[in-house]
This record gives C-alpha cells, sequence and structure tokens, in this order.
C-alpha cells in the first residue's frame, strides 16, 4: 500500500533561471485570476494504447491535464482557458511553442508536456512557460506506477502552482471526513477518504457506531477520531494503510476532540467527566497522559501551534465559549476572543500566525481568522449553520461543513463540505458522493 | 423641579418599555403553550418509564441547570429506581444544532450529569447509573426552530439492562 504512494523522481531537470515576467498576487484572491493554457500531454499511439489497456482511459495524457487543469480553476487564482481556442498541436507546443499563437488568446503562462510508456511504467514530462517573455520557466518529469496517473496531474499542479506564487501548493493532499447518510434524527456516519478534488472516495468503517471528527496526522497516514464503539463514546487511534486500531488511553469516561500534536507524537484531546471537560495529551511513544487544564468549565477543541509551544482551545469558564491560549505546559491561560458573539473549534494555521475559528453570533454562523493575539479579526463566511475549519497544508484554504436549515415539517436537512480561500474569496462546494461533515486536510502527501 | 418631572417622565417612558418587552418575550416564548423561558414544557417526546414516570428533563439554551418541573420529573424517577433496585440507568445527555460539534458533546455529559447528581441526592447510587452524552448527534425534532430546539436540549434515563 504505501509504495503505491511513493512517486520516483527519475530524472529531474532543474528549472532554469529566468526574470520571469510573471507575478499571481495571491492577497486579494480571485479577482484576477491569470490566464493560462494547459495544453493536453501529447502521447504517441504505442503509449496510447498501453494506458488504454491498463487505466481504461482512452487518453491518458488529456485526462492528466484535465486534473491540473481543474486544480489550478479550483484555486481561484488562475483561469486556464478553453481548449478549443488553441491554436498548437499538444506535440507541436511540447517542442517549442509558437508564443505568439498562445499570446493571441491571451494566456500569460502555458503548460506543456508528453507521457510514455516506459518499462511498464508512466513516465511524464512537462513544461511551464512563460507566454509574454517567450521563455521556459520550469520543466520537470517523473516516473510512476501507472495507477498514480491522477496523483502526477496533482504534482504538476503543485509546481505551477508553486512556481507561480511562490507558495507551495495543495493539490497533492487527501481529505478525510464523516460521510452522512440517513433521516437527521438517526444519521448513519462512516469514516472516509478521498483526494483533496473528490476523486478516490473510499470508506473506511461500516457505519455500525457513531464517528465523528477524524484528523490527520500531519506526519502519517494515521488517523485519530472518536468513534461510540459499544457506545462508549473514545478517542482512537487508526492507521488508515492497515486499518489497525486502538482506543487512545484509559479513561473513565468520554474522551473527544482530538488532534495531533505537529510532530505527530502526541494526541492532545478533553476527557469529560461529572459535568466537567478538561484538556489531556498522550504521547504514543511511552503512552503518558498528562492533564493540561483544570477548571469547573468546559475546555475542548485543542490545537496544537506549529512549533507546538502553545495551545489554543475553547472554554466556556467566562460564562460563554471563548477562545483561549495556553502554554503547551497549561501555564498562562490568556483569553483572545473578545468580539460579540460565541466562539469555537480554533484552528492554528500551519503558517502559525492565524487561528481559524467558528463563531456564533445572533444566529448566524461565521467562519473567521483572527491573530495569535485575538487581533485582526475577519469573518470569512456567514451561514445558517458551519463550523469546523480546517486548513490546507500551506495555510492559504480552509475547508469547513455546512447544515442546511429544514423546513416547517423538519424536512431539507443536507450536510456539505464547503471550501473557502483565506481572503474570504473562492467559496466552493466539495463535492462529496454522501453528505459530509467534519473535514481535515493532510499534509502534501510528496514533498 | 422640572429636573425632576423629566425624570418622572423619563421613568414612565422606561417603565413602558419595560412592559412592552416582557410582553414581547411573553410571547416567543410560549410557542403553542409548550415552552417557557426558553425551556420545553410540552409532552409529545416524552415517553414514560413506568405510569407517572416521564424519562427526560429539559434544558434552556446552553444551560444545564434543572428547572422546578425537571426536578420533580428526576423525584419520581428516583422513588421508581429505590422501588426497582434491580434497574440500572443510563442519563443521554444531548444539546440542539445550535453550537459546535465538540462543545455540544461535553454539555451533553454536562447536562446528563446535572440529572445524575440531582437522582443521587435522592438516595440512588452513582454505581446504578452511567452517562452519555450524544452532543447534538441524535435530535429527536428534525426541525430548525426554537421549539423543535427546546425538544432537543434533553437528558433522557434509559433502562441500561
Amino acid at each position: 500500500m504505501k509504495k503505491k504512494f511513493i512517486i520516483l523522481f527519475l530524472l529531474l531537470i532543474l528549472p532554469i533561471k529566468v526574470f520571469a515576467l510573471i507575478e499571481v498576487d495571491i492577497t486579494r484572491g480571485n479577482l484576477n485570476p491569470l490566464p493560462l493554457a494547459v495544453s493536453p500531454l501529447s502521447i504517441d499511439n504505442k503509449s496510447k494504447k498501453s494506458f488504454e489497456k491498463i487505466l481504461k482511459k482512452e487518453n491518458i495524457g488529456s485526462e492528466i491535464s484535465t486534473i491540473v487543469e481543474n486544480n489550478l480553476r479550483t484555486s481561484g487564482l488562475f483561469n486556464p482557458l478553453n481548449k478549443d481556442a488553441f491554436l498548437q498541436a499538444p506535440e507541436i507546443a511540447n517542442l517549442k511553442p509558437r508564443f505568439e499563437d498562445w499570446n493571441l488568446i491571451k494566456a500569460q503562462a502555458l503548460i506543456t508536456g508528453k507521457v510514455t510508456y516506459v518499462d511498464e511504467k508512466l513516465r511524464v514530462e512537462f513544461r511551464l512557460w512563460d507566454v509574454l517573455a517567450a521563455k521556459e520557466m520550469m520543466a520537470l518529469a517523473f516516473t510512476t506506477v501507472p495507477n498514480n496517473w491522477r496523483r502526477v496531474g496533482h504534482i504538476i499542479s503543485d509546481k505551477v502552482y508553486e512556481r507561480l506564487t511562490g507558495e507551495k501548493g495543495y493539490f497533492d493532499t487527501r481529505i478525510i471526513y464523516v460521510a452522512e447518510e440517513g433521516p437527521k434524527t438517526q444519521r448513519k456516519k462512516r469514516l472516509a477518504i478521498m483526494d483533496q478534488d473528490g476523486a478516490n472516495n473510499k470508506f473506511l468503517t461500516l457505519g455500525n457506531e457513531l464517528v465523528l471528527t477524524p484528523r490527520f496526522n500531519p506526519t502519517s497516514q494515521m488517523v485519530t477520531y472518536l468513534s461510540y464503539f459499544k457506545n462508549l463514546p473514545r478517542v482512537y487511534l487508526l492507521d488508515i494503510e492497515t486499518g489497525t486500531q486502538e482506543v487512545v488511553g484509559d479513561f473513565p469516561g468520554m474522551t473527544f476532540a482530538p488532534r495531533f500534536s505537529p510532530n505527530g507524537k502526541k494526541i492532545i484531546m478533553s476527557f469529560a467527566k461529572d459535568g466537567k471537560s478538561d484538556i489531556y495529551t498522550m504521547d504514543l511513544e511511552n503512552r503518558i497522559v498528562e492533564r493540561i487544564t483544570n477548571h469547573p468549565s468546559i475546555d475542548t477543541s485543542p490545537s496544537y501551534s506549529p512549533n507546538g509551544k502553545f495551545i489554543a482551545f475553547n472554554s466556556d469558564r467566562s460564562g460563554y465559549q471563548q477562545i483561549y491560549i495556553m502554554k503547551s505546559d497549561g501555564k498562562n491561560v490568556k483569553r483572545i476572543s473578545f468580539g460579540n458573539g460565541i466562539y469555537g473549534t480554533p484552528v492554528w494555521s500551519p503558517r502559525g500566525d492565524l487561528i481559524a475559528f467558528t463563531k456564533l453570533h445572533k444566529g448566524k454562523f461565521y467562519i473567521g481568522v483572527m491573530r495569535t493575539d485575538g487581533t485582526g479579526e475577519r469573518l470569512l463566511t456567514e451561514n445558517y449553520y458551519q463550523e469546523a475549519p480546517s486548513w490546507s497544508p500551506n495555510g492559504r484554504v480552509l475547508i469547513f461543513y455546512r447544515e442546511t436549515k429544514t423546513n416547517s415539517k423538519g424536512e431539507g436537512f443536507s450536510a456539505k463540505l464547503w471550501s473557502i480561500d483565506l481572503t474570504g474569496y473562492n467559496e466552493r462546494l466539495v463535492k462529496t458522493v454522501t453528505d459530509a461533515s467534519d473535514p481535515s486536510w493532510s499534509s502534501l502527501l510528496s514533498n | 423641579m422640572i429636573l425632576s418631572k423629566i425624570f418622572k417622565n423619563t421613568l414612565l417612558v422606561l417603565a413602558s418599555c419595560l412592559v412592552l418587552t416582557a410582553c414581547a418575550t411573553k410571547k416567543v416564548d410560549t410557542v403553542g403553550g409548550q415552552m417557557q423561558s426558553d425551556v420545553y414544557t410540552g409532552t409529545d417526546t416524552v415517553e414514560y418509564l413506568a405510569d407517572g414516570v416521564p424519562d427526560r428533563v429539559f434544558f434552556a439554551t446552553n444551560e444545564t441547570v434543572l428547572t422546578t418541573a425537571s426536578r420533580e420529573t428526576l423525584r419520581a424517577q428516583a422513588t421508581w429506581l429505590r422501588k426497582n433496585s434491580n434497574i440500572n440507568v443510563v442519563l443521554e445527555g444531548h444539546a440542539d444544532e445550535r453550537g459546535t460539534r465538540e462543545y455540544n458533546l461535553a454539555l451533553g455529559e454536562r447536562r446528563a450529569n446535572s440529572a445524575k447528581d440531582y437522582l443521587m441526592t435522592y438516595g440512588i447510587s452513582s454505581d446504578r447509573i452511567s452517562v452519555l452524552s450524544y452532543g447534538k448527534e441524535r435530535p429527536v425534532d428534525a426541525g430548525s426552530n426554537p421549539l423543535a430546539w427546546s425538544k432537543n436540549r434533553r437528558s433522557v434515563t434509559v433502562k441500561a439492562n
């Protein structure tokens, strides 16, 4: 299973340094997405036939370029142009683009490439061109098992995104979430995992027991989540490659709201007993459990800062849910949310400078961000019900879930995943095969 | 003299404001006569552990305090449990949908414990009571309105054996 995810970088043509004229302004979101052309990857007839046999895809070259196109469009920063307008054939464009032709359709950047079938492997080379400067910006090649073709598309997207924005991409990633079915009063919930673009969906549990709040380990293919197995709500640890799982710690009551520490070595969670909930950690190597907060209030939804030195959490110790931060040993507890309304689910950005949160004010739910000292609050989206933001690994996009209001008969309930850019632009429905909630974004699979 | 007149008038205005708000609040609070200051007082969803022993108590938004009616229900449960000493119970705590999932899990636990504490003060051993929170996961009413939410903010006493 593990081997499947390893992409072999057999040949690496280093990017040639040029003075790129293209610059994507990533501070404003999608106001002016950069027009670019993704030419279908060219493919020779023999390779085409081989892949058609193995992958049941008529033209794997255009399939991969479609993945790249969709990823770049979804980011809101790029505007991939319609292929019908392309004047140059893929195989010729890949050798030497006729820049006047691409300039004519207003493409500022061009992606070309070639797929071949070599020794039962899939070999892809691609190039990124600056159309205005008439220069190559980047050239790379990968070789991998044919089944990894979608990941090749995601890796190309990440490389292009990084080259044009200066930030790491987030396309070669997966989302773990809770798949939901059935009536609102008796929802059946299963853990599910999919690629960031919704492909390769897979259910990880059968739905016999209620499962909630899965979260990725940032450093491995482990997941922590809450399961009501045998009607005992407890935090579990699941290895998604082997399917093995275990209860985390030995607590005489409900444990919930789990998350990994940034180095993946600890789980932080809440333990509820006698009407109070406190925050605990368990070291996954030596199994030592530590109590972090000790207060008669409800302390929950803990999230580490990326350097592991601080913890953000929400507590109702002031009377209502508010966001607090403290040192990782539980000292120096400080309230940071002071706006109108109640605040929950703080999640520290992977960049470290922001905390995403859910806010409830005057009957509306908001997803927002604030600085780690509580200043600079920005509300990104307002709705009837939405919560539980999770950051893309580059700290650029938030994914969360939204539930609809039912009508007077209690009909019309649905739960869906949505994503939004940090700037508040580019809000998008993330398509899932069933209803969905509690999304958690993985780290980049290849690095 | 004039000052005191102004003062009086202001008081009058203030007083009428108070009366008006009181009326407004009352109207909202008695949806179909099934709610009192945010707490469900109807019987639509209530089941019975035995004759005259309702199985559930209701809470105000974000609250875990037991109302007079809730305490009465729990006293009836305690009497019934004393008579049936072979029966153990699970107190299932719930929250409405207007909160974050994780906080609601804790809130449901706190509500069930609030009921548990009361049963214990009426002589029921803690060995016979376990607590299970469902947060907002198992509403009885699928509606998105104050009445539905009030039915869902509850602690339900369920026979464990």
